[in-house]
């Protein structure tokens, strides 16, 4: 468990950032959790450590004149639990980030770090040399799976850890990734990679960006959402289940609906046909006991997962009921 | 520390490196004389590169005082303290935030002093159990503790202390599961929760009397 050797930098601009990234084999250090731990347990190695945390630039959450929210990369996790502008327009991710692990590591992780995290899957993070760390076997296939995907895997059967950036997802919200060259802006829906776009990245970021910021499109009226997590146990853990929902309605029915499940696939996991079940109705429990339904049907559990479809049928169930009366 | 400046000399590197390079012309040369990989001169305020195993110093502020050391830029801060300051309170535990033996304040805010970087914490204010006594006298949270006896082997209690701090600070009153969650971030192996939780309770009551 020694920290390996590691050459460090802390940049005190993006630009001098960029030039340090082009250096082969460099990581970002932005809080340090996940990436401390996974230097430490050899998941990948470092030749140098350019560390963001000096960056102020990254670190403002601000309403801009289009009313949208601009989450700067480094704010941390404890900060968007408490955030004014997060908590009144945007519960669902204040609710998300305080299911985000323990006090201590929400004050030291970011919202940036928090979307670029490594998954947890234990024999990622033990010594196989697994699909995801380019060797030729997923060891959770006729492994011990209860905590593996249902849904989206395809030889490497990881569930994505963020609780986050479901909530994300339900918003609509973008990201902005900044690099030597142009700055992009992509919805933070495309930002995750499945398994069978690339089975080694669990982000479309290449060498030398930097994810910057968050971006949530202006609160509106009628709009609601919420995120529920399901864990093994009351303190802290990853998701079992979890559901993100961005509801907008209209004259007593749905207008408008994102479900979005953690803990279900290796990326944030959209419902699009739940969504469009709902889409034009009132949430009665016909309708809500369909939409539960679809979520799973494309659902392929291994040996000791199955369990998640009904976890996540009652999940969604009771999270689209208690928006009944709404 | 004056060991540490001998072993430091050159250790681990082959060769002149660029750090090696500047002490070598002096700091005032910095600005001219250094070039960058694309040939173009550095800004003058440029970061500078601790190279692999190379001896950098840090200044850090620990329980209010000044301390100034030469570290590796791969040491935690937890490393420091107990290696360099004796500071014996904050523990070793699982060593990847799970545990939270090693909880100190940074800034006011309970962090994991075994996943942050010494180099990380220059510049803040950190504040470990040793620092909560006043000459010999407990803190209130140190006191609520003894009082409930809320430990039984006691590793764990000085994280669980500092986390108790951390949550008082910025919540002096708060309810039972705000305790819960204020402290979900330390295991107790022992399974003493009850009492600490107690403890917790107790020592928002007795920080209010003080």
């Amino acid at each position: 468990m020694t920290m390996p050797n590691f050459s460090y930098v802390r940049p005190k601009s993006l630009k001098e950032t960029f030039s340090h990234l082009s250096a082969g084999n460099a990581r970002i250090h932005a809080g340090g959790t996940d990436l401390l731990g996974c230097l430490r347990d050899g998941v990948f190695t470092a030749e140098k450590v350019v560390s963001i945390s000096q960056l102020d630039e990254l670190k403002r959450v601000e309403r801009l004149k289009d009313g949208s929210i601009r989450i700067g990369a480094l704010a941390t996790v404890a900060e968007l639990t408490n955030h004014e502008l997060v908590k009144e327009g945007y519960p669902a991710l204040a609710q998300a980030a305080l299911e985000v692990a323990s006090p201590q590591l929400r004050n030291q992780g970011t919202i940036g770090g928090n979307l670029c995290q490594k998954p947890r899957c234990w024999y990622y993070r033990g010594e196989f040399h697994c699909t995801r760390k380019g060797g030729t076997r997923c060891f959770a296939m006729a492994g011990e799976n209860q905590y593996h995907c249902i849904l989206g895997g395809r030889g490497c059967y990881i569930v994505h850890p963020s609780d986050i950036a479901p909530a994300l997802v339900a918003y609509g919200a973008s990201v902005e990734i900044a690099g030597a060259g142009e700055t992009r802006k992509i919805p933070v829906e495309k930002l995750f990679v499945l398994p069978e776009q690339g089975i080694t990245k669990e982000t479309i970021l290449e060498p030398g960006e930097v994810l910057t910021a968050v971006l949530l499109p202006p609160a509106e009226e009628g709009f609601h959402s919420s995120y529920r997590k399901v864990r093994a146990r009351g303190s802290w853990d990853f998701a079992l289940a979890g559901v993100a929902l961005a509801l907008h309605f209209h004259e007593g029915r749905v207008a408008g609906a994102r479900i979005v499940l953690s803990g279900a696939a290796p990326i944030p996991w959209r419902c699009p046909d739940s969504e469009k079940i709902i889409t034009g109705q009132s949430l009665d429990d016909d309708i809500i006991a369909r939409a539960a339904a679809a979520a799973m049907r494309q659902a392929r559990p291994m040996q000791h997962n199955e369990y998640k479809i009904e976890l996540f049928k009652g999940l969604i169930a009771e999270e689209l009921a208690a928006y009944k009366r709404s | 520390m004056e060991k540490d400046r001998k072993v430091s000399n050159g250790q681990g590197r082959k060769g002149i490196s660029r750090r090696g390079f500047i002490q070598l012309v002096g700091a005032g040369a910095l600005a001219t004389t250094v070039v960058g990989d694309l040939g173009k001169p550095l800004p003058a305020a440029a970061a500078e590169v601790a190279e692999k195993g190379e001896m950098v110093h840090v200044s850090l502020q620990v329980n209010g005082r000044r301390h100034r050391f030469k570290v590796e830029p791969r040491w935690s801060l937890l490393d420091v303290l107990r290696e360099k300051l004796g500071l014996t309170g904050p523990k070793l535990g699982c060593g990847r935030g799970e545990c939270g033996a090693c909880t100190v304040l940074i800034d006011g805010r309970p962090r994991y002093a075994c996943l942050t970087l010494v180099l990380e914490a220059e510049g803040k204010a950190i504040t470990t159990i040793e620092g909560l006594l006043k000459g010999d006298e407990l803190s209130p949270v140190q006191k609520a503790f003894w009082d409930n006896d809320a430990m039984q082997c006691g590793y764990c209690t000085p994280g669980q202390i500092m986390a108790a701090e951390g949550l008082l600070r910025v919540n002096p009153n708060p309810s039972i599961e705000e305790i819960r969650l204020g402290m979900s971030g330390n295991l107790c192996r022992c399974g003493s929760y009850a009492h600490i939780f107690k403890a917790v309770e107790q020592a928002a009551k007795l920080r209010r009397t003080i």
